[in-house]
């Protein structure tokens, strides 16, 4: 909320600047976001009189006019063209300086001599943008006043952000009751007269909806000069609180609505039809609002009508058709109270967030609405004249808010600030905020007491949010400060598994770079990629290329490799952890997931060549590094498999316990066409629970003996696994075994067409004796007549 | 015996002569191999008188000494030479760089996640994590943000089609964590960091539609707003490695009560004056938010914290464009350990 810091010291004026002032609300919990002077520094600027407006001898666009300061006359040369014999402006004389440091002297225009300005609202620094003509101050401008004072100019408005908890602070009066606690200064509230009725009109009210509008408070106005002026004072207080001129009726109700917290309505009286009904809109009822939008309502909306039709969404903008405009003479004036949940997301839902709603939303003070009526039909006929009726008061008691008390107790201020604050103190504090505290005799003699919440506060409804008024009342910063004191108790850390920082460690030793990319992706990207999975998709995007749910790492790595390939990088190696999001059935699973993507050449550029680029193996050396980390690399296993967006060909599920938990591959070439990029990508992704699951080392004793070592070159068919060929090795073997190693590949010259030859070493070792040549023989021999009987392998000549 | 020195004087120019190993070995051979020149003079000794025999062999030794002490010489020095050549051929430009991989880098946003959990795991807090989709009772409901609020606006929350929302803070790993602890019956004190992602529809210089948080969470007995104003005092000085002023404003989050925000001091004004930052907001658990988890707040009161990474990141390495964590830029992200 913006407001004039003059105006808030017209309430209350503690003896502070205005940055202490600022400080301390700010410290209060009312976080002021910025202040600023109304007005620009300038000087020498009176209000004045056009007495005679001459048209320029030598120029058409020019006029030569008389100004008098009240004791003098100046001729002035002036452009305006509403430079006019009769009207007040404001007058920068000769010695004049204007914002910008614009010094004002005797000059010379079209030959005719020009003794000081006539300015426009922007030269004075009132307005941002140039204006048509010159400022045209009130009639009743007192000639020869200096502008600054006549306007107030010396006043900063003060924008306080406020919680959505302190609806009470969204007026003067709430604001001037925060800063007369904090500075224990007392509010000096304007006064005024209730005014008393001239004629006996009233206008029929009734409450259809009782919990939705408990109070509803009306006043009849007839014979109101609508045409009448606002007052300077007015529109420049509710120009600083941001809000514009536009007629004195719709002004007062601005004003007091920005004076005391209440938001109100005028009508045009002639215009309504029987009586007011506050009831619920019927589900589709259309109105058409007053800043021109038509709106179909929901039956969930409350609404103030009249016999026939609609006129406004309560508490929240008035209707097109009922509203004072200018032919109106006899106006209704409405201040009711709505119960913030009937008003909640009203705003929201119509897209149609006014001042009046975010009060509501926010809580308005259930007391408030016969002060407010009486406070704006006194400005009213100031301004406008006019006959008030009585105020008519319709209220629901049971509906209405009930005045709440709230026991505390100091037992729990002291434990939940950590400092004993002295009873007197807790009562000054509270009582400063208009708290009522009435001492009551707590258990074990402790003091307690019953406090009387004011009906402007909402947000106090339990013990603690009453500690929190004590407390930052008497200040956060003056509170201690006390280490807490734990006990020393040691918790689970299951060794097994490795922490996900330790293997992002393991790729960062191996090149990679880690990336963090959306969660939400193009649908698009995602049917390139994953196109047999429906994603969760989001109701509300920020945009379609952001709408869907990623099912994978992959389409965020990938896009993530092609923004660097664009940008002059041709080398890259990527990981990146974070949550995928299937749906399987009904159930929704997010679990984390581990994912790295390469392209470019196997090393960095250097000076010793021999740099081919990364292929499939590279990589998933890199994965096996991860397994390594983890110490069970052998429960794992991989096999050609299928994935839409992966290289038919260059593509493995990776398996463990029986289970796919994960996939690496070569980057569909199709894929890479449509995402534009044309180095060949390698990706891995793999569940990241899994990953991480290893087992506690079990130490196997060291063997005096030696290992026995036997090689075999076998020739197979092309299509045959490494890993089929590997796995009859390890189930023939025996218990001796200790390693198999496939260190030669080998198709071409020499081996039969359609056929390829792979070498292998396989050792035995035995724990407790040295192995006989004979029995490893046998062992070997086996293997060979599984290999060939399984997989037709034969030995190589 | 006459031509002993002159067999000698050869043999010494010829061991002189020897350029590599292998003449040195042929002069060997001539000169002192078995049927060596010099060694052949020792059969001429037969013809000697037994009183001449061991003078003349005797001087024959010596002379083989001689040459075999210069053909020792000799042969050390071709040695080293050969060394000497052979270290120089060796010699490589030792300024070339290595050869072998970079080293790569860690996303400023996880290390500065990992940096803040490594405090409070130092104390004793454990790391918990939560779904991102999450339901409206643990985003909202659970932690005092019942439909209606105005704070719902406040978040800009994202909605999936079924109503659930992506999670707007890392909060709901409080209410998850302690539903937990009253599941399996434990008793607090709880004590957790819950670092994770986050998401709000908005999207501009500033506001990134996903950021990382994270959510602090103690509870135990007799918990005090002094306890938290010391924690997160220290946090802050341990984070940026450095004393700086610090203060606590009065704030309002519908989950906390009292509700504070913390400023820190980033700098001083042209009088002298702090320059105030908000970093973070914290306040004591809501009673309420107790209950709904199924802790008596009676017995047990606590403080939550929650913060934003990006923000952390940028004040500890001075990035100024939020966007920048999310393009992944590798000259961005090379500039991280």
């Amino acid at each position: 909320m913006k407001f004039s810091e003059q105006w808030l010291r017209s309430w209350v004026n503690p003896e502070a600047s205005t940055e202490e002032l600022v400080s301390k609300i700010t410290m209060a919990g009312l976080e002021v976001d910025e202040y600023e002077a109304v007005a620009p520094e300038f000087t020498g600027v009176v209000v004045g009189e056009i007495v005679a407006c001459e048209q320029h001898p030598n120029a058409d666009k020019l006029r030569v006019t008389k100004v008098t300061n009240g004791s003098e006359e100046f001729q002035v040369v002036c452009g305006a063209p509403n430079a006019r014999v009769g009207i007040k402006i404001p007058f920068a004389m000769v010695g004049a300086v204007l914002p910008g440091n614009f010094k004002i002297k005797k000059a010379k225009l079209r030959g005719v001599e020009s003794f000081g300005m006539l300015c426009g609202d922007d030269e004075i620094g009132l307005a941002s943008e140039r204006a048509d003509g010159i400022m045209e101050l009130p009639l009743d401008a007192p000639v020869g006043a200096d502008i600054r004072e006549y306007l107030q100019l010396d006043d900063t408005i003060i924008d306080v952000d406020l919680t959505p908890n302190r609806g009470d602070c969204l007026g003067i009066a709430g604001l001037a009751r925060e800063v007369s606690a904090n500075f224990l200064t007392e509010v000096k509230a304007p006064e005024f007269q209730d005014v008393v009725a001239e004629i006996d009109d009233e206008f029929p009210v009734e409450l259809d909806a009782p919990e939705a509008c408990p109070r509803f408070v009306g006043r009849v106005i007839r014979d109101v000069n609508v045409q009448a002026a606002t007052p300077m004072w007015m529109v420049e207080r509710l120009r600083r609180s941001g809000v514009r001129s536009i007629d004195p009726v719709v002004d007062v109700t601005n004003y007091v609505m920005l004076e005391l917290g209440q938001p109100m309505h005028g009508y045009d009286l002639d215009r309504l039809s029987g009586a007011i009904h506050v009831r619920m809109a019927e589900q589709g009822e259309k109105l058409l609002m007053l800043d021109g939008t038509e709106q179909e309502l929901n039956s969930k909306t409350l609404v103030i009508a009249d016999e026939e039709k609609a006129l406004g969404i309560a508490g929240v903008m008035g209707g097109e058709y009922s509203g004072v405009n200018a032919d109106a003479k006899n106006i209704f004036l409405e201040a009711a109270f709505f119960d913030k949940i009937a008003i909640a997301g009203k705003a929201r839902v119509y897209g149609l967030h006014t001042d009046a709603s975010h009060r509501f939303e926010r809580g308005v003070d259930y007391q408030l609405q016969s002060k407010a009526i009486e406070r704006a039909t006194q400005l009213i006929i100031e301004i406008c004249g006019g006959k008030p009726g009585p105020v008519s008061e319709v209220a629901c008691e049971e509906t209405l808010p009930k005045a709440t008390t709230v026991k505390l107790r100091q037992q729990k201020v002291t434990d939940l600030l950590g400092l004993e604050i002295p009873c007197e103190r807790i009562e000054a504090l509270l009582s400063c905020l208009g708290l009522e505290l009435t001492a009551t005799d707590g258990s074990d003699g402790e003091a307690e007491w019953d406090v009387a919440v004011p009906s402007w506060r909402f947000d106090i409804s339990i013990q603690e949010d009453l500690v929190e008024e004590v407390g930052r009342i008497f200040g956060y910063n003056n509170l201690p400060n006390t280490i807490p004191v734990a006990e020393l108790r040691l918790k689970p850390i299951p060794e097994a598994n490795v922490d996900l920082m330790e293997l992002r460690r393991v790729l960062v030793a191996r090149g990679y770079r880690e990336a963090i990319n959306f969660s939400f992706i193009d649908p698009k990207l995602h049917k390139l990629f994953d196109p047999e999975c429906e994603p969760e998709h989001l109701a509300n995007p920020i945009s379609q290329d952001m709408s869907v749910m990623r099912t994978s790492l992959m389409p965020g790595l990938v896009s993530t490799i092609r923004h660097n390939l664009n940008r002059q990088q041709s080398r890259v190696r990527l990981f990146e952890s974070g949550q995928i999001f299937l749906r399987k059935g009904d159930k929704l699973t997010q679990d984390l997931w581990f994912g790295g993507a390469v392209c470019g050449t196997r090393h960095p550029e250097s000076w010793h060549g021999n740099n081919a680029d990364v292929d499939f193996f590279d990589l998933k050396d890199d994965l096996e590094a991860l397994f390594k980390r983890v110490g069970n690399a052998d429960q794992y296993s991989f096999r050609a498999a299928k994935r839409p967006c992966l290289h038919p060909g260059q593509c493995a599920e990776i398996v463990r316990d029986g289970n796919v938990v994960g996939v690496i591959g070569a980057l569909h070439p199709k894929v890479a066409k449509e995402v534009d990029i044309d180095s060949s990508v390698f990706l891995f992704e793999i569940s990241a629970d899994v990953l991480t699951a290893g087992e506690v080392t079990s130490f196997q004793a060291l063997s005096k003996f030696p290992e026995v070592r036997r090689d075999m070159a076998l020739v197979l068919d092309q299509a045959t696994a490494a890993a089929d060929v590997e796995a009859i090795i390890r189930s023939k073997a025996g218990e001796w075994l200790r390693d198999i190693r496939l260190f030669d590949v080998y198709s071409g010259k020499g081996v039969e067409e359609g056929k390829k030859s792979l070498a292998l070493g396989v050792t035995w070792r035995h724990a407790e004796r040295t192995l006989q040549d004979e029995e490893v023989n046998e062992l070997f021999a086996s293997i060979i007549d599984a290999l060939s009987a399984e997989l037709g392998a034969t030995l190589r000549q | 015996m006459e031509n002993l020195q002159a067999l000698t004087d050869a043999a010494l120019a010829a061991v002189a002569a020897a350029g590599d190993a292998a003449s040195l070995d042929q002069v060997r051979i001539q000169y002192l191999g078995k049927k060596g020149e010099i060694s052949l003079l020792m059969q001429g000794l037969r013809h000697l008188s037994p009183e001449e025999k061991p003078k003349a062999g005797a001087k024959i030794n010596e002379a083989k000494q001689t040459v075999q002490a210069a053909m020792n010489e000799r042969r050390s020095f071709i040695e080293q030479a050969a060394l000497d050549a052979q270290l120089a051929a060796e010699s490589i430009d030792v300024t070339l760089p290595g050869r072998g991989e970079d080293v790569g880098s860690i996303h400023p946003v996880t290390r500065t996640m990992e940096r803040i959990s490594e405090y409070f795991r130092a104390i004793g807090f454990t790391v918990e994590s939560g779904p991102e989709i999450e339901d409206d009772f643990h985003n909202f409901e659970a932690l005092n943000i019942p439909d209606h609020h105005p704070a719902r606006a406040m978040h800009d929350t994202f909605y999936m089609k079924d109503g659930s929302v992506m999670r707007t803070h890392t909060s709901p790993v409080q209410i998850r964590t302690m539903e937990r602890y009253v599941a399996e019956n434990r008793e607090p004190p709880i004590a957790i960091v819950c670092p994770g992602k986050v998401y709000r529809c908005d999207s501009d210089q500033t506001h990134s539609p996903m950021f990382h948080q994270v959510e602090g969470l103690y509870v135990a007995e007799k918990v005090s707003f002094a306890d938290l104003k010391s924690l997160l005092s220290d946090f802050m000085k341990v984070f940026l490695e450095r004393d700086l002023e610090i203060r606590f404003r009065p704030s309002y989050f519908p989950f906390t009560e009292p509700s504070a925000e913390m400023d820190i001091e980033w700098g001083r004004k042209e009088d002298g004056s702090i320059k105030w930052l908000e970093v973070l907001g914290c306040g004591m658990v809501h009673p309420d938010v107790l209950r709904k988890s199924g802790l008596d707040p009676e017995k047990y009161t606590g403080f939550a914290f929650g913060l934003g990474v990006e923000r952390f990141a940028m004040l500890r390495y001075g990035v100024h464009d939020l966007r920048q964590f999310f393009e992944n830029d590798l000259r961005f992200l090379e500039q991280f350990k």
